[in-house]
Order: C-alpha cells, then sequence, then structure tokens
C-alpha cells in the first residue's frame, strides 16, 4: 500500500465526483428531500386532527386534561359529544378521526390509578393512530405523579380492539413515530441507500467503461484500489449526516441529547459497513443497472425491517433475526440511544461491535473476490 | 535465426493455451519476439489477438502452456512484469471525465513516478505528444486519433521495456494512423520492443515480424517478406470485361483458394503447383471468358488468405469468395 497511488485514486474519484453533476445532485438532494417529505408529512398529520370530547365527568380536573389536550395542537374540536356511543357514531361517520371519552367517575379512576381516559381513534390510518398515541401522553405529563405512573402501567398491554372499528391505543409507545423519530433513522436511511449505490456503481462503471482493464495493468494493488474508491464516499457520507442532523436540528428541533461526536462516529461506522457492502456487490455486478439491482435487494429490507419505518417488536423471529444482519437495523438502535436517549456510545456496544464485524467481514470478501486478473 | 540467444528475446511463450468453456480461444501458441522490434499478431476479430496478449501481460492466466516475458515467468511474475510494460486495450480505456493533463498525472502517480519526475514526464509527453493546446481539454470530448495519442502517452509514461497494443488504430483515420506509427518507431529506436495486434493490412506490413493468428492458431510466422515470398507463382492477377462471370469460373478452377476482386481486376491465389498463369488462362478461354491473366507479386493479403485458407472449405459455400478477414486500409 502506496498513499501516493492511493492518494492519486482518491484525487481521481474526486475530480470526476466534481464532473458527475447528476451524483453531485444526488449528494446533498436525496438528503435535503427525504428529510423535508418524512419531516413534513408527518409534522402536518400530528396537527389538527377533527376531535370530539364526551366529558361526562366534567369537573375541574377534567377540564384542566381537555385544556392540554387541546393546548397539543394535535386535535381541533369539530363536534359536540354527551356520550362515549355518541363519539363512536361520529367516528363511524368520519366526522371526527379522534374521540375522547371522560368517564363520569373520572376523578375516582384516577385516584384508584385505573384506566381514567379513552381515547377512541379511527385505526384505519396509522398515522392518526399515532397521533393518538402522542395525545395520550399529555394525562401523563401533567396529572398529578402517582396517577400518572399509574395511568401508564394500567395501560401497557397491547393495542385494544373495540367494536365499530374504534381503537383504543396504548398510553405509552416507546416505537410512536415521529419527526423526532425519523431525523435520526434517516441518517441511516440516506446513508444506506446512496453509500451502497455510490460504491455499487463506481467500480462497476469503470469495468463497463474499460478503465478497470487499465488499471489491473498497472502496479495498483487491489487494497489501493478499494480503498481509494471507498475513502472519498465515507467523506461524502459526512457530508451528508451534517446536512440531515443539520437540517434536523433546525426545521423540526430533533434533540441531540448524546454527544455530536458519538453520533459521527456511529456515522462512519454505518457508511464504512455500507460502502464495504458496496464493493462487495461492485465485484459480482457486470453493469451498473445490476449492481442497482443489487443495491435495492438490500435497501428495500433496510427500510421495512431495520425497525426504520415498522417497530422491530412487531416482527416476528425470523424477520428479527434477518434484521439483525442489517447494518441499518444496528445503527438505528445507536443513533436513536444516543440522539434521542441521551446514550453514550459505549453503552451501545453491542450495535458498535456488529457494525465493525459487519463492515471488516464485507471488506474480506471484497477484497477476497476483486482479482487482478481478467479471468 | 539464432534465438537461441536469450537477451535478445522479449517474450517466449510455447504451447500458450487459453479455453473459455468449450471454446478454445487461443490455441498451443508459439511465439517469439524479439527486443527492440515491432511484432505484429495479424487476425480477424476472434481469432485470439487479445485473449494472447492478456495472457503475454499477465491478465489472463492461460489454461496451459509456459510464458516468459523480459525474464520473468508469467502469470507467477506478473505483478514485477508491470512496472515494466504498458498496455494499451483495444477500448479507450483512459478516463473520459479527466482532462489530457488530469490523465497523465493519474497514470503517473499510480506507476511509482516520483513527484517531481512526474511532473517532468508529463510536461514532456504533452509536449512531445503534441497536446500543449489540449492539456485541459477532457479526453472524452478528444477525437479518435487524439484519444489513441493519448493512451499511447499513458501507456508509455513509466517508459516501459515492451508495449503491448491491442488493435490500437482500428478505429482512426489514415493519417493519424500513420501519425501513430512515426511515434511507435520512435520508441522502438529508443530500445522499447512493441507487441501490436490488427486486422490491417498496411498496419501489418510496418511490422518487423508477423503472426498470423486464425482461430486461436497460430499459422503463419516470419517477417512480411519472408512470408510473401513463400507464395512466390501462387498468386494471378485476371483482367476481365465480365469479371463476374470470370469468377465464377474461376472457383471451379481445382486448386483455387480464393478470388478476390479489386476493381476490374481478379486477384487469386492457388494452392502451391496449382493454377498458374497458363493453367488459369486455359481454364477461362474454355469457359468462354475473355480474359487477361498475368503473375503477380504476393502481398500481405494473399499471405493472410493463404495462412487461413484451408482446403476444403473453399468451394463448399456456394460463391466460394470466403469473408477475407482482413480489411484493406
Amino acid at each position: 500500500m502506496k498513499s501516493r497511488r492511493l492518494m492519486a485514486i482518491v484525487v481521481k474519484e474526486l475530480r470526476q465526483l466534481r464532473r458527475d453533476r447528476i451524483t453531485l445532485a444526488m449528494i446533498i438532494g436525496i438528503p435535503v428531500l427525504q428529510l423535508v417529505l418524512f419531516g413534513y408529512a408527518i409534522n402536518l398529520n400530528l396537527r389538527g386532527l377533527s376531535t370530539a370530547i364526551a366529558d361526562q365527568s366534567a369537573t375541574a380536573g377534567s377540564r384542566a386534561l381537555v385544556m392540554d389536550m387541546l393546548a397539543t395542537g394535535v386535535i381541533r374540536p369539530v363536534a359536540n359529544a354527551d356520550t362515549p356511543q355518541e363519539l363512536t357514531e361520529l367516528l363511524r361517520r368520519g366526522k371526527i378521526s379522534i374521540g375522547i371519552a371522560i368517564p363520569p367517575d373520572f376523578e375516582r379512576q384516577r385516584i384508584d390509578g385505573r384506566e381514567a381516559v379513552q381515547v377512541m381513534v379511527d385505526g384505519s390510518d396509522t398515522v392518526v393512530q399515532g397521533a393518538a398515541v402522542q395525545l395520550a401522553q399529555v394525562p401523563l405529563d401533567t396529572a398529578s405523579g402517582a396517577a400518572a405512573t399509574a395511568l401508564s402501567q394500567g395501560r401497557l398491554g397491547p393495542d385494544e380492539a373495540v367494536p365499530g372499528q374504534i381503537r383504543v391505543v396504548a398510553f405509552y409507545n416507546p416505537e410512536r413515530r415521529s419527526a423526532i423519530n425519523i431525523v435520526p433513522g434517516l441518517i441511516g436511511v440516506i446513508l444506506t441507500m446512496t453509500m451502497v449505490l455510490f460504491t455499487g456503481v463506481a467500480i462497476v462503471r469503470e469495468r463497463e467503461r474499460g478503465n478497470m482493464e487499465l488499471l489491473i495493468a498497472t502496479p495498483v494493488t487491489r487494497s489501493e484500489l478499494m480503498l481509494g474508491k471507498v475513502l472519498p464516499y465515507a467523506a461524502i457520507g459526512l457530508l451528508q449526516t451534517t446536512v440531515v442532523l443539520a437540517l434536523g436540528v433546525w426545521l423540526f428541533q430533533v434533540p441531540v441529547r448524546g454527544g455530536v461526536l458519538d453520533v459521527y462516529v456511529a456515522s462512519v461506522l454505518l457508511i464504512l459497513a455500507n460502502l464495504t457492502l458496496g464493493l462487495l456487490i461492485s465485484t459480482r455486478a457486470q453493469s451498473q443497472f445490476q449492481a442497482m439491482q443489487m443495491t435495492f435487494f438490500v435497501f428495500l429490507p433496510s427500510i421495512l425491517l431495520s425497525g426504520f419505518m415498522f417497530p422491530f417488536a412487531g416482527m416476528p423471529v425470523a424477520v428479527r433475526w434477518l434484521a439483525e444482519v442489517l447494518p441499518l437495523t444496528h445503527f438505528l438502535r445507536i443513533i436513536r440511544g444516543v440522539m434521542l436517549r441521551g446514550a453514550g456510545l459505549f453503552e451501545l456496544w453491542p450495535d458498535l461491535l456488529a457494525l465493525v464485524a459487519f463492515t471488516a467481514v464485507m471488506m474480506t470478501l471484497a477484497i477476497a473476490r476483486f482479482r487482478k486478473r481478467l479471468d | 535465426m539464432t534465438s537461441d540467444d536469450t537477451g535478445d528475446i522479449a517474450i517466449r511463450a510455447r504451447g500458450l493455451t487459453r479455453r473459455f468453456g468449450t471454446l478454445v480461444a487461443v490455441d498451443h501458441v508459439d511465439l517469439t519476439v524479439r527486443k527492440a522490434k515491432v511484432h505484429g499478431f495479424l487476425g480477424p476479430n476472434g481469432s485470439g489477438k487479445s485473449t494472447s496478449i492478456r495472457m503475454l501481460c499477465g491478465l489472463l492466466t492461460p489454461t496451459s502452456g509456459d510464458i516468459e516475458v523480459l525474464g520473468l515467468r508469467i502469470p507467477e511474475q506478473a505483478d514485477a512484469l508491470r512496472r515494466r510494460v504498458g498496455y494499451m486495450t483495444q477500448k479507450f480505456s483512459l478516463f473520459d471525465d479527466l482532462s489530457v493533463r488530469e490523465n497523465l498525472e493519474f497514470l503517473a502517480a499510480i506507476q511509482d513516478l516520483p513527484r517531481t519526475a512526474a511532473r517532468g514526464r508529463v510536461d514532456g509527453l504533452i509536449d512531445e505528444y503534441r497536446f500543449g493546446d489540449r492539456q485541459a481539454q477532457l479526453a472524452g470530448t478528444l477525437s479518435g486519433g487524439q484519444k489513441q495519442r493519448l493512451a499511447l502517452a499513458g501507456a508509455v509514461i513509466h517508459r516501459p521495456e515492451l508495449l503491448f497494443l491491442d488493435e490500437p488504430t482500428s478505429a482512426v483515420d489514415p493519417e493519424s494512423r500513420r501519425d501513430f506509427w512515426d511515434k511507435l518507431f520512435e520508441l522502438v529506436d529508443a530500445g522499447t520492443t512493441i507487441l501490436v495486434s490488427t486486422h490491417l493490412m498496411d498496419e501489418a506490413e510496418r511490422c518487423h515480424r508477423l503472426a498470423i493468428l486464425d482461430h486461436g492458431r497460430l499459422v503463419a510466422d516470419g517477417t512480411p517478406g519472408e512470408l510473401a515470398a513463400r507464395l512466390e507463382g501462387r498468386t494471378v492477377v485476371v483482367h476481365s470485361a465480365q469479371p463476374r462471370r470470370a469468377h465464377q469460373s474461376l472457383l471451379k478452377v481445382p486448386g483455387v483458394l480464393s478470388v478476390a476482386q479489386v476493381g476490374n481486376a481478379l486477384r487469386v491465389l492457388s494452392e502451391p503447383g496449382a493454377g498458374n498463369v497458363d493453367c488459369l488462362r486455359d481454364e477461362l478461354r474454355r469457359a468462354g471468358v475473355d480474359a487477361d491473366v498475368e503473375a503477380a507479386a504476393p502481398n500481405l493479403e494473399d499471405v493472410f488468405v493463404a495462412a487461413t485458407q484451408h482446403d476444403g472449405d473453399t468451394h463448399g459455400d456456394g460463391h466460394g469468395d470466403r469473408d477475407r478477414g482482413v480489411e484493406r486500409a
């Protein structure tokens, strides 16, 4: 490995990249587009849901609760109802998306630590359901400490179906979806999408254009070629991380509760895992199109199974094992831990280790498969 | 031949064979290339020229056979060889999206030229290969002839002792080709050995020595003069007012290997001892074709046809005028 040859390849890649307008546009365009789409789509759904409230208790406590709920801006009262039955009726007719029923014995229930409030939600739209979950956190935050704890404990079970397609949603849902939860995950999704694709295509393109035949006839070594390809894209990955992170904080007030350095370390690990996977794909693919197809083989399961779109806990065991193989699964655990829970990087060592192991295996396979021969 | 002196030999291959599945692309080729000479590989497309070159520079592992290039055993010592040879691929293989200078700078770096030497070498090549006013132009936007010139400059950047050129000027106009070959002879004068594959007769004629490949087999090997001299007495030119009729009649004559029309004349190549001037004249008269028959000096195209045309498949294909596989440039 000679640093001069390695540098020459890195410089060459960067020069080519500078002239490749589409790739350049993808580097910044994909993160911005995805962030805005995911971020705003979910934000809009969270506001002004049509609601009716049946307050049968009509105490000071229940009125305070209703005011708190309205203050979130998630709900907008559109109809009047006196009983839970009327709420059901309104829901069924599509007049409201959310019905809130406060029973006559609200105060007693609350003191007993039993179920005090019902949030009924039109379960046919999972995003609305997610909003209801958020709404249901209001009493937890504002009601008296003891009652709130009891309340959450009492309703921790899985969703419970109520006749008439109305669902009562769990009060505490750690996998609830929101921009805050999406943005850290989005870093991982964008890195998975672009990093695998860029490297996958980068080497195949050289083979397609005939550059590879020239390169392998020179003293350049396999690891110089591979590393020279990977390094510039790793830098691009960090740039993308920065874009998503900055926009996430600026547009969606996403918290970074852990260390920013930890976020970058985690990103570097995911970038390397994906780049080496891309290299492996490139040693197998015969054309740029094939490389793209193979990328999608990785990309789709990553999006669907990693826990980005759907809660990991809801998946069958076999699928979970499959998900454990995907780098994005581990990255999501790390990044959500660091950004949202303020966890230290090394508390999440099993996932760190998984990413490092994945990278090592992929790099070894890629170098072993890449021959400095044409046969 | 004094080929026993190994110090004078750049490439020596014995029994070189390569199979791709059931296809035998190169079939027991023996080849000896002397230093500071241009050795040509002549053959139609698919005759195994590129495969042979790739095996000789260590890019492809032979199925069997021994190769020694610049005293190194190939493919075992291919890594050591890479520093001493230049390889110009059939397809333009420099980077279209890098400029002329950037391409050369990149090659200088990966060929391990020290930084200061590299700068001087790139400047020198840009000057020598007349890219002075185009050094910032992207390689992809150069003309065919300019691309070949740049590819050659790239292939010699580390001053290799041996240069492999795979059909370097197939897609280039005659003037650029002449220009290109002038450069090649300058390199040979400086001591470089060149192995060049081609399917063009005018390129083949310039080589010091030629190896003719057909269906993976070496069918002739020698200097262009030697190879042509072996055909003395086997080539005849027929002038006729009815060239098509004369053509048909000639193909029926036993021993005639090929008949090719060149303008109004027909060039006839026969097997040794058959189809001399008198014999052909008689045959044409018997067929009622009015024609003028005279002996002609054999040229390289005749050599090529004689080497690749086998007895038995001459008359079987109706027209008998087999695709000669090579192009007149």
